[in-house]
């Protein structure tokens, strides 16, 4: 890609303004850090289990975010490509799951194939399958997408690529809300395990259909877990992939310099689907999990939740792994405290506005470096 | 009432894309949406019986002419078919009855097609041509009110089905309009019988209300509720706002479960009920849900609103006598495709009640003059199949409207409230 004529600023004004605009956005940064600070402790202490409950939710929602934060940040680091349908595979993901569950069954296979196994181990096997499945098809679908959309416009302006990006995404978005597709509609998700519900109370309880913990219990769900669980799994395995295997070695060979990666015998096409595979895969992943902890799906269900990865990738540093985890739980945070403490409203304006702030101070986002130069 | 879709809004994002959000979600279509509820429900067996039913019988005094302004072709036919058949089966049985007045009733139909130029050449037809001077219909807000507007200056009668904007009666001034009324409660006032039902016979005392700002099918019922809710003794303890394309609802719920209501009021559509009442039932929230006739779909999932309550317009499993005989003669007059007896859905009921309701009107002014049965009208106690109606001061029905219950993973009739 031809983006080594973009990067260089007229060096000495842009610093300048730059300079000043950090200085303004730091103060205000500070005094609306202290605010948020002294609104915090404040509500702490007025009502620590509430405070714990919003936290335990803005996890959820955070670790969420991260998943489908690392395919935008993996993407943009090796082909430099915003790819906003990344949200909409997110969605695909979801759907997937569901048609193997509510139209095949799928959840069930281990139950008819081996009649006798326990069924907790059914529900395990099963829904491990469908997971599987929907990443498999999700990443079959990036690689294709990428193929068909994206290859032939790579040395094509960055801009080119980028309008691309948004037409695709809004194909997956329409053509899914075909009646023979997707359809238009809002569909109840059929989970492939059910979601149970613990309360902290003088020990761990399960929640039971109908009785209400007592008082001031700190509840927590199954599916919480297991997104948390699942997304921090996903976050060491791909910083194993990039720092220690040759697959990795290769991927930041081809983001390092793509052209100079080729002529030392690294397959940068074949590079490049696999990265688009493991975003799409994790992508899925997130969809499936969300779709079980927020079990009502449609066609545009991923606009929102992919535009606010995008956000928690750039926040975090576009281009960084780290970068993209730190800053989804950030943006889950954000979340959660302004819907639970100011407003539900106003939750996307604060989760915004925090990108905003931060881009002000640090443009290349919390972990991200200054773009080198490129020959 | 309301009809959910997802909106495309494909213009919007476009260049935006990368700082704004995705377009579309559910949005309600308020002023054109008329009662939605589609045909569903199971044919009852039965009523496959001869039908015995009407020859006119003789009609003395000349000609009484109606006019039906129906959505047959457009957006939302099948509306329009209810519509037409609810009106036709009361025109039926006047006839059979011997008219109104000695007047034989002569129905003159036309596809208005829920849009505004169509049904404004129709009502000029019927009034100039077929010289009408009562109308049934539209059903579509949209093309009520330009109806309406020449209704008024024509001193025709006008009484709408279903259409649920307040300018249909009400015009820009904020003054009522002459000769035009409605068979259909307003939203809000769902929200008022809601509370009524809460405080009466739910016996509860305090109550949460979750609303989302932007939607004001939403907005007015719960403004109403609260008001009544109040005004009857409850006490709404914790009112949150969300947005339509929120899907976790943690947070809120998170204060639902401090504050530990008996109701939790959650008038939206049935998409954002199967999110927020899934996640309460989730964090163990054992309130009790109530809601609106958005919560009336064959997607609302029954199990995340187990022991919820919505109100509606009427429902075809209501006991009353007056009910299952319109179930009973609409099904034995029309039959759907493969020849099973229809279930007359809220359209054509509310359609079967605005007629009666005219006629009642004519019967009762003793003759066909507008301006006395405008009269007549304005002060008529009238029991229809969708409940006791008479009119308030803006031409608005006050009425009974029908409570249904979730259980058992089904919705059931539960009860008829009175305002």
């Amino acid at each position: 890609m031809q983006q080594a004529n973009t990067s260089k600023p007229s060096s000495f004004l842009a610093r300048g303004s730059g300079a000043r605009l950090a200085w303004i956005g730091k103060g205000f940064l500070i005094i609306l850090a202290l605010l948020a600070l002294y609104i915090l402790v404040k509500s702490f202490f007025a009502n620590p289990q509430l405070f714990a409950q919003i936290v335990i939710s803005g996890l959820q929602l955070g670790f969420v975010y991260a998943l489908i934060a690392l395919g935008y940040t993996m993407v943009y680091g090796i082909v430099r490509l915003i790819n906003f349908a990344h949200g909409d595979v997110f969605m695909v993901g979801a759907f997937i799951s569901f048609y193997a569950v509510a139209r095949f069954r799928l959840h069930l296979w281990p139950a008819a194939a081996f009649p006798g196994m326990s069924s907790s181990l059914v529900v395990l096997i099963g829904s491990i399958t469908v997971i599987l499945l929907s990443m498999l098809v999700c990443a079959i679908m990036a690689v294709t997408i990428e193929r068909v959309a994206y290859k032939p416009l790579r040395n094509a302006p960055r801009i080119a690529a980028l309008i691309t990006a948004i037409g695709v995404s809004f194909f997956l978005e329409f053509f899914g809300a075909l009646n023979f597709v997707f359809s238009p509609r809002f569909i109840p998700y059929e989970r492939p395990f059910e979601v149970v519900t613990w309360y902290i109370s003088s020990g761990i309880h399960q929640v039971q259909a109908g009785t209400a913990p007592p008082s001031g219990a700190i509840t927590f769900s199954n599916i919480a877990i297991i997104i948390m669980v699942a997304s921090i799994l996903m976050q060491l395995a791909l910083q194993f992939l990039v720092r220690r295997t040759r697959i990795g070695k290769a991927m930041r060979a081809t983001a390092f310099d793509k052209q100079a990666a080729q002529l030392m015998g690294i397959n940068v096409d074949r590079i490049i689907s696999i990265t688009f595979a493991i975003g799409a895969a994790f992508a899925g992943l997130g969809g499936v999990l969300y779709a079980i902890a927020y079990p009502s799906i449609h066609s545009q269900l991923g606009i929102l939740p992919g535009l606010k990865a995008f956000v928690a990738a750039v926040l975090g540093g576009i281009g960084s792994i780290p970068g993209a985890f730190v800053g989804a739980l950030i943006m889950g945070q954000a979340e959660s405290l302004t819907a639970g403490y100011i407003s539900t409203p106003m939750r996307d304006a604060i989760a915004f506005t925090i990108l905003i702030l931060v881009l002000l101070v640090r443009p290349t986002g919390i972990f991200g470096e200054p773009e080198k130069e490129k020959a | 009432m309301r009809a959910l879709k997802i909106s495309s809004l494909f213009a919007m994002v476009a260049i935006a894309a990368s700082a704004c959000g995705g377009a579309a979600t559910p949005t309600a279509a308020p002023t054109a949406a008329p009662a939605a509820e589609e045909p569903t429900a199971a044919p009852t067996a039965a009523a496959a019986e001869a039908t015995t039913a009407s020859e006119p019988a003789a009609a003395t005094g000349g000609e009484l002419k109606i006019a039906i302004l129906a959505p047959l072709s457009g957006p939302v036919p099948t509306f329009g078919v209810s519509t037409r058949d609810g009106a036709l089966l009361a025109i039926e049985e006047w006839n059979a009855k011997g008219g109104v007045n000695g007047m034989k009733i002569t129905p003159v139909v036309e596809d208005s097609q829920c849009t505004p130029d169509p049904a404004v050449n129709a009502a000029n037809k019927v009034i100039d041509q077929d010289g009408v001077k009562f109308i049934i219909g539209e059903v579509c807000s949209k093309a009520t009110i330009p109806v309406s507007d020449i209704a008024t200056e024509k001193k025709v009668i006008l009484i709408s089905p279903t259409s649920t904007n307040p300018s249909v009666t009400v015009d820009s001034k904020g003054k009522v309009k002459p000769y035009i009324f409605r068979a259909c409660f307003i939203d809000p006032f769902q929200g008022t019988v809601g509370a009524k039902f809460a405080l009466e016979t739910l016996k509860v005392k305090t109550a949460f209300i979750m609303l989302d700002q932007s939607n004001d099918y939403v907005k007015g019922l719960a403004e109403y509720f609260e008001k009544a809710f109040t005004d009857g003794g409850g006490q709404v303890i914790g009112k949150e706002t969300y947005t339509s394309k929120d899907t976790d609802f943690s947070a809120i719920l998170a204060k639902v479960a401090d504050t530990k209501p008996d109701v939790v009021y959650l008038p939206d559509y049935y998409n954002i009920v199967n999110l927020a009442a899934k996640q309460a039932k989730e964090k163990g929230i054992t309130a009790t849900f109530l809601g609106g006739d958005g919560w009336d779909s064959s997607d609302l999932d029954t199990a995340a609103a187990e022991g919820g309550y919505f109100t509606n317009h009427y429902s075809p499993e209501d006991t009353r006598a007056e009910v299952q005989n319109f179930v009973k003669s609409y099904g034995e007059k029309y039959k759907d495709d493969s020849g099973n007896a229809k279930v007359p859905d809220a359209l054509a009921a509310l359609a079967y009640d605005a007629t009666n309701l005219l006629m009642e009107g004519i019967k009762a002014a003793g003759s066909d003059d507008t301006t006395k049965v405008n009269t007549t009208l304005e002060g008529i106690t009238f029991n229809g199949i969708s409940g006791k109606i008479t009119f308030d001061a803006n031409h608005d029905p006050v009425k009974s409207a029908t409570i249904l219950a979730v259980k058992d993973g089904k919705v059931q009739f539960n009860s008829v409230v009175n305002p």
